[in-house]
């Protein structure tokens, strides 16, 4: 009998294959800096779901990858923090925040 | 042993309904135009991640998935998105060029997402033959507070400067303004 859809390993790798290629298509075409925050969480997110997956099935210890996602949980967090205030003071210098305009090192 | 009927089906719905949330918030999140409604996707997005990290047998990160990301990343953006315009600009490069960066993006996420998938299908996985601990929110904490403390003390030191560095460099330059 084969498993459930639910038990099976390759049906959450590809989802978090999925969530990735989504993320960095994200990453490349917005143009504004907000959107390629949230695809670079899109991004960090299809890594957590990696990892998860990987350890719910071939670990044997399964609490070591939970700790591991809970730390990626808590850097991305930080990230935001720090990248959202870099993005409110760019606006404040710039009146913008499109990629297009931040071009001043542009030769 | 009796059990509730369907009980098979009813969670692979379940399951179905959270993969779904995943994948579609995540196209929202990266495909829509106006940044409030990808900030709607990704918390979509993280919903249906939660729910798979529910199947996979760890409530605790499902419960920490909505907290943190729904909860601060997804507010703290919407914050952000009140205090700037950053609404996607209308089409300024030309036609050509913006076809081209199109069909690039495009040809890499689907390069990436087949590669991927093939390992992922693919893979010779080894199932875990005998478990040393059954992953339960007790088991983390002990590991927190032993195994991990070290890591864990770093990580509110990193939380702390963050928080520090994002006042810093919001306040400054608001004098001149």
């Amino acid at each position: 009998m084969t498993p459930l859809l639910f038990n099976r390993l390759e049906v959450y790798l590809v989802a978090a294959a999925f969530i990735l290629a989504v993320g960095v298509y994200g990453l490349v075409r917005r143009r504004t800096l907000i959107g390629m925050l949230i695809s670079g969480e899109l991004i960090f997110s299809a890594a957590s779901l990696n990892f998860m997956a990987l350890n719910r099935f071939t670990v044997q210890d399964p609490t070591v990858g939970q700790i591991f996602v809970l730390f990626i949980m808590g850097l991305a967090a930080a990230e935001v923090a720090i990248a959202l205030s870099i993005i409110i003071a760019i606006y404040r210098n710039y009146r913008s925040v499109k990629t297009h305009d931040l071009a001043e090192l542009n030769g | 042993m009796t059990t509730f009927p369907a009980a098979e089906w009813i969670s692979t719905m379940m399951f179905l309904l959270a993969l779904a949330a995943a994948g579609s918030g995540a196209l929202i999140a990266a495909l829509s135009t106006r940044v409030i409604r990808s900030v709607c996707g990704l918390a979509i997005c993280c919903l249906g991640l939660s729910g798979l990290y529910w199947f996979l047998h760890s409530p605790f990160l499902a419960m920490m998935e909505i907290l943190i990301y729904v909860g601060a990343v997804c507010v703290t953006i919407v914050f952000a998105i009140m205090l700037a315009e950053p609404d996607e600009p209308a089409q300024e490069e030309p036609r050509k060029s913006a076809l081209i960066w199109t069909g690039v993006s495009l040809t890499v996420a689907l390069a990436l997402f087949c590669g991927l998938a093939h390992l992922g299908v693919r893979g010779n996985w080894q199932e875990a033959q005998a478990r040393t601990t059954d992953g339960s929110i007790r088991e983390i904490g002990i590991s927190l507070l032993t195994t991990y403390s070290a890591a864990f003390e770093m990580i509110s030191l990193v939380l702390l400067i963050a928080i520090l560095g994002a006042l810093v460099i919001a306040r400054g330059g608001r004098e001149h303004s």
